[in-house]
């Protein structure tokens, strides 16, 4: 061999890794200037609501008299599906990887699947049609024995369209994303882990308490992040399901309005200043999903050094 | 506090596959007792019977009798979980848990059996079982950091350390330095002779000098072919067993020539 062997460049493969690096590159930019185009349209196109006078604004109190319920609204149906879900998502999970027999977690993990294929429409339909009405009594019990809280507060809504409805539907739309995100990090432990809670003569649970649940622990957390993003954009399911209305602390009356569902409802009908503030609330929605992941990347990583990646 | 194992007409399934025939063989109490012979022979199998780990694999099954200073391990109402407070294992590979620091580490089997442990308490537990695993020297300005970030031996001591905290019966030792350095092997080898004046120690291996190092008595595992079941062949003091076996496989295996 000769020198000129190390100094030469031939062969396909050099042009293959060229054209795979410049294909990654591209793609990764893509998804930069899609982004950064969003978030350039929704700031250009709300400028005109954020600077307009007052009075212009819907409401005629300014842009953050407009905004700040629905935001509450939004972060309250939201809170909802995930206080619901979250827990019945982590169960159904373990049940899954940890305790069913084989046949039936196959099964079972399907269904769950299946749930996601629904579309969001039926979802609505469903709460607004079925749930709605079969929920009403409950409120009703609630008014009367829970009514000294204020989130229980009466006289409930006959019709049962309210802020619980719609975040039961969204727990109900979320709890497939928890649940399969969770099941695929539940099965990765490690056999390792779990045979050494075993060998200290840990029971089943103790074990899933020892090993599978640290394990899993930044993977639940990524896992309900998305299913908050979805509950905080779900648009058509609250649209149907919620008799909107002002901001209220009673969860069983109608009331409150989530963001998305306020742009879908209005944005037909709806010009000038008016989509202008629209777009407004879209950013703001934007702003919320962004600071949400952002403190989900915190937790997660604050607990690197205790996470077994080194 | 150490038991004795006896061993009677073992047979371990997996579903319907016998994977170790018929053993018979008494451990005795404060010794080292080891198994060699070659991959797939089934002395892992057979060492996580002892536990009962092997029911961590579904389809998993034994027939005969193991009997803890005559209690039967597979006698009815015996809970696997009470077995295995009672017999510790330290695995192949290093396994801390990630999560937890050192300190955690070695009272996760503690805190399991008896939830109130005073700080004192625990303290005192934790200096005692790093001492006593070999490790304290070099891990107690470092209590609370995490366990993952020992090196390899240092994790492998740990694992032993977290297995005496909670004072079993008997300790096994599944390959334990298969996965770590000259250096750190012989650390673990050391404490094993340590560990045998208080406890009963089983240690598979796949390393003969490490038997001939470690163990007062030595048992050859063999298997016929692939599909048959692994055979215990021979056990006996591990002087005899290397220098004059009665089976000649034995002689075979341990002269290096096969397996």
């Amino acid at each position: 061999m000769t020198a000129t062997t190390l100094t030469g460049n031939q062969g396909a493969g050099r042009a293959g890794d060229k054209i795979f690096s410049g294909a990654a590159m591209a793609a990764g930019c893509l998804i930069l200037a899609v982004l950064f185009g969003v978030a350039l349209f929704l700031v250009v196109q709300a400028i005109p609501a954020l600077t307009a006078p007052a009075a212009e604004i819907q409401g005629g109190e300014g842009f953050f008299a407009y905004i700040w319920p629905i935001v509450i609204g939004t972060l309250i149906a939201a809170a909802i599906a995930l206080v619901i879900a979250t827990p019945i998502a982590i169960g159904v999970a373990l049940f899954i990887s940890h305790f069913a027999p084989r046949g039936l977690a196959a099964g079972l993990g399907y269904l769950v699947d299946l749930l996601a294929a629904i579309p969001s429409v039926v979802y609505g339909a469903w709460g607004a049609a079925f749930l709605a009405k079969e929920i009403s009594p409950a409120y009703n019990w609630l008014a009367a024995n829970m009514g000294w809280l204020p989130i229980f507060q009466g006289p409930a809504s006959a019709t049962g369209k309210t802020i619980l409805t719609a975040g039961i539907v969204l727990s109900v739309m979320v709890l497939p994303i928890i649940t399969s995100l969770s099941r695929e990090i539940f099965l990765q432990t490690p056999k390792l882990h779990e045979e050494a809670a075993l060998a200290l003569g840990a029971t089943r649970w103790e074990m899933i308490k020892m090993s599978v649940l640290p394990f899993a622990r930044p993977g639940i957390i990524s896992a309900v992040m998305l299913g908050l993003g979805r509950a905080l954009g779900e648009t058509m399911a609250v649209a149907l399901v919620l008799s909107s209305g002002a901001l209220t602390a009673s969860l069983i009356q109608s009331g409150n309005q989530t963001i998305a569902a306020e742009i879908a409802l209005n944005f037909p009908e709806a010009s000038g200043l008016k989509v202008s503030t629209l777009i407004a609330a879209g950013l703001v929605l934007f702003v919320i999903t962004l600071a949400v992941n952002m403190i989900a990347r915190w937790i997660i990583t604050r607990h690197k050094e205790f996470s077994g990646a080194n | 506090m150490s038991k004795r194992i006896d061993v009677k007409d073992l047979n371990v399934y997996y579903g319907d596959f016998l994977a170790v025939e018929d053993v018979t063989i008494n451990i005795e109490a404060k010794s080292v007792t080891a198994f060699i012979g070659p991959s797939g022979c089934g002395k892992s199998t057979f060492l996580r019977t002892l536990n009962r780990m092997h029911e961590v694999l579904p389809g998993a099954r034994v027939e005969g009798e193991v009997m803890l200073d005559g209690d039967n391990l597979y006698g009815p109402g015996v809970d696997p979980v009470t077995v295995r407070s009672q017999i510790g294992m330290v695995f192949q590979r290093p396994n801390p848990f990630p999560t937890m620091s050192i300190r955690d580490n070695v009272l996760a089997g503690v805190k399991l059996n008896n939830k109130k442990i005073s700080k004192g308490e625990a303290d005192v537990l934790v200096e005692r079982s790093l001492k006593g695993a070999n490790l304290w020297n070099e891990v107690k300005d470092r209590l609370e950091k995490p366990g993952s970030g020992l090196s390899g031996g240092q994790q492998q001591r740990l694992c032993i350390a977290r297995a005496i905290a909670v004072e079993p019966q008997v300790i096994l030792m599944d390959e334990p330095c298969s996965a770590l350095d000259p250096i750190s092997t012989l650390a673990i080898e050391d404490l094993i002779n340590e560990l045998k004046d208080q406890y009963t120690v089983v240690i598979v291996t796949h390393n003969m000098q490490q038997a001939a190092r470690v163990s007062d008595r030595t048992a050859f595992f063999n298997i016929a072919g692939t599909g048959k079941p692994g055979k215990l062949i021979e056990v006996g003091d591990t002087q005899t067993i290397f220098s004059n076996p009665v089976q000649k496989a034995t002689e075979d295996y341990v002269s290096g020539r096969f397996g």
